[in-house]
């Protein structure tokens, strides 16, 4: 079986051959194209370490099949910075120190940057711990992360208003 | 401000918002490297009659296996070189899940595959699996420890009023979010560097070279970073790396050794739980007069740091109390589950909870309340100060830490709400507790205390730093950084923050027990000292003054008047003068000693004494609860970072939550695992977070021990300030005892036992 697919990473077009259906876009990006910045936690859906966006959805690229994302448009950790400017969620998160050992910062990033996207985040910290949930932190360094999002979103929501005005 | 007291970043922050701070399986692999898979065993406890390679080898891929007999050192693992704790288990096979082989291949998925398909035959034996089994049978790993002091038998006889009780309480699986794993990659003539996701670089050195059979010196192991360790990346850590050792050793070829989630879970050790019984002499006042005690910990099915876990659950079983009279003995069993370990307190956890347990019962005894049997009982005041053996506690500062925490918690008044809560309620139950710790600061093993520092000024003033210490997220690079930065008068940046390595600083001890920044900062310290003393001789003689006069602030070196120049100045004159700007320093923790015989002596350098208060939510239906508030007090002496102390409070706090109550490890009746992954072992989300978290460090209080800046430890006594939840959920269930983890099975078990 010779499988290709194509996909935009990072917003650059991407033609892989995929030797093995079975291969999951976390894989994928670890393995082949050197994007090591998103994490196997699990490699079972459920710790979140894995988080990218695929068309701008949350995802846990352990558990999706790299075969079934043809044409997807994916966002890892590597480009949500803007060249030497970090994303304000980025930012945040190191201002509020949303982490300890790092490991699930990628992770909880993006997550966090589709919770934005969203609409979900809000100002509500219980909303924002809701929304979060799906990425496990073992340093338990939640405090940080829901002061980062909410943060993020202050920040983001100012440069609109800025923007209209 | 950049150095003591300035709560900078963790020095990684920005690479790790990015996704570029490497941990070990990021690294891009090399050509030729092969990937490994454990065989593990698939029952508790049996007799090993054959394990066939063959269908591994047949296999597209699969290179080689190795088993026990491949070793050409010895097939042992143990710390000490002298307990029986093999590799790969040899005749026996002692808990499911044991490793037994290891398959090599071209890639990841082919050794799965080779591992999968190698089906050993075992001869099963029973297992041993209950701890209490285990305790009734002295079925032991190791001779018991007795804590004793003063007349038990009379204090217990003279007592007006007695109480006895059992409880346990369960084990922890760290969970750290990056796996288990190590990169072994041969070099010249037998030479071997070792990338380890390791808290002990030299015990992986150690081991490696035990089971290769070679000297030390030709093994190097280096550690950047892990993604959490929490005790777990002790020994486990130096297992793994030496597998991996041995496969590279004997493939010539490098080898990745990644433990899958589930392997992982399996295969490495995990926190002890505990079995407890006791009984407690005490008089209407609810004053405690005598307590005799058993702790039996479930050590698994080999020694490995079972006794420095026992030693640290009994020396602080009376945490900061006191009890004129007892006898507490101590017990490591054995039984056919993994090999439990170092995590986080290290027994400390365990051994603290017998006091509140006793508390309770005193109190549903007396007609006392909780908090008033707690602070009959302090250490200090008109109560005797020294524990039982023999080193005495800060009674002034448990109370001002206690005090502070109810205080914080506005205790008074939310006991008065919660009552009217409760009264209201049809189906809702509040409860509120509270928690004093005095938590020990050293290893129990006393030559552990030590630690070495190599510094480096380069000619154009920059700094590298190298010291035995490793960073897991606990911030400890950042803050020997700060201690560095401070003894040359430089901003921080100017600090090069090198990975760990047994090449660099050699014969370390292991990055645990909290002492992290309290050893390695003192190391860093006296080798920066010795060097910015050689530089103030050079610029002394330049300037033609003493060398007293010369200070070293902001980046730059004066002498008064307009006497200065560039700390990068300075060190191209000293270069010049023939000068080194290299030193190791050497640190030993000072005035600490045990007899192990007599169980007495000054084990600890200091205290840290910390509080808590918390309030939770059950529900009585469905058992199911909620911490709604968390107010903690720490003492960090004077803090090195308090915003990397203050998120070292936070995470051990819900991690200290999790074990108690969310965290259940489940094995089968044959033996088997059953909490694998984390579908079916429930570390704490976001969402168990309380919504109102309080997190205050002790202000006013340096250190009265000289440590590093009069600073204190901080890794692992605030996980204990969760016992304040355990408390709580007593509180709101009526529970007199509660064992632990509090699932909500275990509190609807209490809530129709206690009848609210
Ligand atoms: S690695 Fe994908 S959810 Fe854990
Ligand atoms: S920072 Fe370590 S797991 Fe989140």
């Amino acid at each position: 079986m010779n499988l290709s697919i194509t996909l935009t990473v990072n917003g650059r077009e991407r033609m892989l051959a995929l030797p093995d259906p079975r291969v999951t876009l976390l894989d994928l990006l670890r393995d082949r194209l050197d994007l090591t910045g998103t994490k196997k936690g699990c490699d079972r859906g459920h710790c979140g370490a894995c988080t990218i966006l695929v068309d701008g959805r949350r995802t846990n690229s352990c558990l999706a099949l790299a075969i079934s994302h043809d044409g997807a448009d994916i966002l890892t950790i590597e480009g949500v910075a803007h060249g030497d400017t970090l994303d304000p969620v980025q930012a945040a998160f190191i201002a509020h120190d949303g982490f300890q050992c790092g490991y699930c910062t990628p992770g909880q990033i993006m997550s966090a940057i589709g919770l934005i996207r969203e609409g979900q985040a809000g100002t509500d910290p219980e909303r924002v711990r809701e929304g979060m949930s799906g990425n496990l932190c073992r340093c338990g360094a939640y405090a940080g992360i829901t002061e980062a999002v909410l943060e993020a979103q202050r920040a983001l929501d100012a440069a609109e208003q800025e923007q209209a005005a | 401000m950049d150095g003591m007291g300035a709560a900078l970043r963790q020095d990684s922050a920005l690479r790790h918002a990015t996704g570029e701070a490497g941990f070990i399986d990021d690294l891009p692999e090399v050509p030729g490297l092969l990937h490994g898979a454990l065989v593990l065993s698939p029952v508790a406890h049996g007799r090993i009659e054959a394990l066939d390679p063959a269908p591994a080898l047949a296999l597209p891929g699969v290179v080689a296996v190795f088993g026990p007999g491949d070793a050409p050192g010895r097939n042992d693992i143990s710390a000490s070189g002298a307990a029986q704790e093999p590799l790969f288990a040899e005749h026996l096979v002692e808990h499911w899940g044991q490793a037994m082989a290891l398959v090599v291949a071209t890639d990841r998925d082919a050794a799965l595959a080779g591992a999968a398909a190698i089906t050993p035959v075992i001869h099963a034996l029973p297992p041993v699996l209950e701890l209490a089994e285990a305790v009734a049978a002295r079925s032991l790993l190791m001779p018991p420890q007795v804590l004793a002091r003063g007349d038990v038998v009379a204090g217990m006889a003279q007592a007006p009023l007695t109480a006895s009780g059992s409880f346990r309480c369960g084990g922890q699986e760290h969970f750290y979010l990056e796996g288990q794993i190590a990169i072994a990659t041969p070099g010249e003539d037998g030479d071997l560097l070792v990338l380890s996701s390791t808290q002990h670089p030299t015990e992986v050195q150690h081991i490696i070279a035990r089971v290769l059979g070679c000297a030390q010196n030709r093994i190097t192991v280096q550690c950047r970073r892990m993604g959490g360790a929490f005790g777990g990346k002790e020994s486990n850590a130096s297992w793994v790396a030496a597998a991996a050792a041995l496969a590279a050793h004997a493939t010539g070829r490098p080898v990745k050794l990644r433990l899958t989630r589930k392997a992982d879970m399996a295969a490495t050790g995990k926190r002890h739980p505990f079995l407890f019984r006791w009984t407690a002499g005490f008089d209407a006042t609810g004053r405690i007069a005598a307590l005799e005690a058993l702790l039996a910990a479930d050590g698994g099915h080999s020694l490995d740091m079972t006794p420095g876990v026992v030693f640290r659950a009994i020396t602080h079983a009376l945490n900061a109390y006191d009890v004129p009279a007892l006898r507490i003995e101590a017990l490591g069993c054995k039984t056919n589950t993994v090999s439990n370990t170092a995590f986080r307190g290290f027994g400390g956890p365990q051994g603290v909870l017998l006091m509140e347990e006793i508390f309770r019962s005193i109190a549903a005894a007396t007609g006392l309340d909780v908090e008033t049997v707690r602070a009959k009982n302090m250490a200090g005041g008109e109560n005797g100060d020294e524990t039982p053996y023999g080193q005495a506690l800060d009674g002034k500062l448990i109370r001002r830490v206690h005090a502070e925490a109810l205080a914080a918690s506005g205790w008074v008044e939310r006991r008065a709400a919660i009552a009217a809560f409760n009264a209201e309620h049809p189906t809702l139950r509040k409860g509120l507790g509270s928690f004093a710790l005095a938590f020990g600061i050293s290893f129990g093993v006393m030559h552990m205390n030590q630690a070495g520092a190599l510094v480096h000024v380069y000619e154009d003033g920059s700094i590298r730093l190298n010291h035995g210490g490793t960073e897991m997220g606990q911030g400890l690079f950042i803050k020997v950084a700060q201690v560095v930065a401070s003894a040359f008068g430089v901003p921080v940046e100017r600090i090069r923050i090198t990975a760990t390595s047994t090449g660099e600083v050699p014969n370390t001890s292991p990055t645990a027990a909290s002492t992290g920044s309290d050893l390695n900062g003192w190391a860093a310290h006296l080798a920066a000292s010795a060097i910015r003393e050689r530089m103030a001789g050079v610029a002394a003689e330049i300037w033609a003054v003493e060398a007293g006069e010369i200070g070293f602030e902001d980046g730059m070196v004066r002498a008064g008047g307009n006497r200065q120049m560039s700390f990068g100045e300075l060190a191209h004159a000293c270069i010049r003068r023939r000068v080194s700007l290299s030193a190791t320093g050497f640190y030993k923790t000072p005035d600490i000693h045990w007899d192990p015989v007599a169980m007495r002596g000054k084990p600890f350098f200091y205290f840290s004494y910390g509080a808590s208060v918390a309030e939770v939510v059950v529900d009585r239906l469905t058992g199911e609860h909620r911490c709604l508030g968390a107010w903690l007090v720490q003492d960090c002496g004077r803090s090195l970072n308090p915003a990397v102390d203050r998120g070292q409070i936070e995470g051990a706090f819900i991690q200290g939550m999790g074990w108690m109550t969310s965290e259940e490890l489940y094995w089968d009746r044959t033996g088997r695992l059953r909490s694998l992954g984390p579908s079916t072992y429930k570390i704490p989300g976001s969402r168990d977070v309380p919504p109102v978290f309080v997190t205050r460090i002790l202000e006013g209080s340096p250190a009265r021990a000289e440590t590093i800046f009069r600073s204190k430890a901080v890794g692992e006594p605030p996980l204990m300030l969760a016992t304040a939840v355990w408390n709580a959920l007593c509180d709101a269930t009526g529970a007199v005892s509660l064992d632990l983890p509090a699932s909500p099975e275990r509190l609807l078990a209490a809530i129709r036992a206690g009848g609210r």
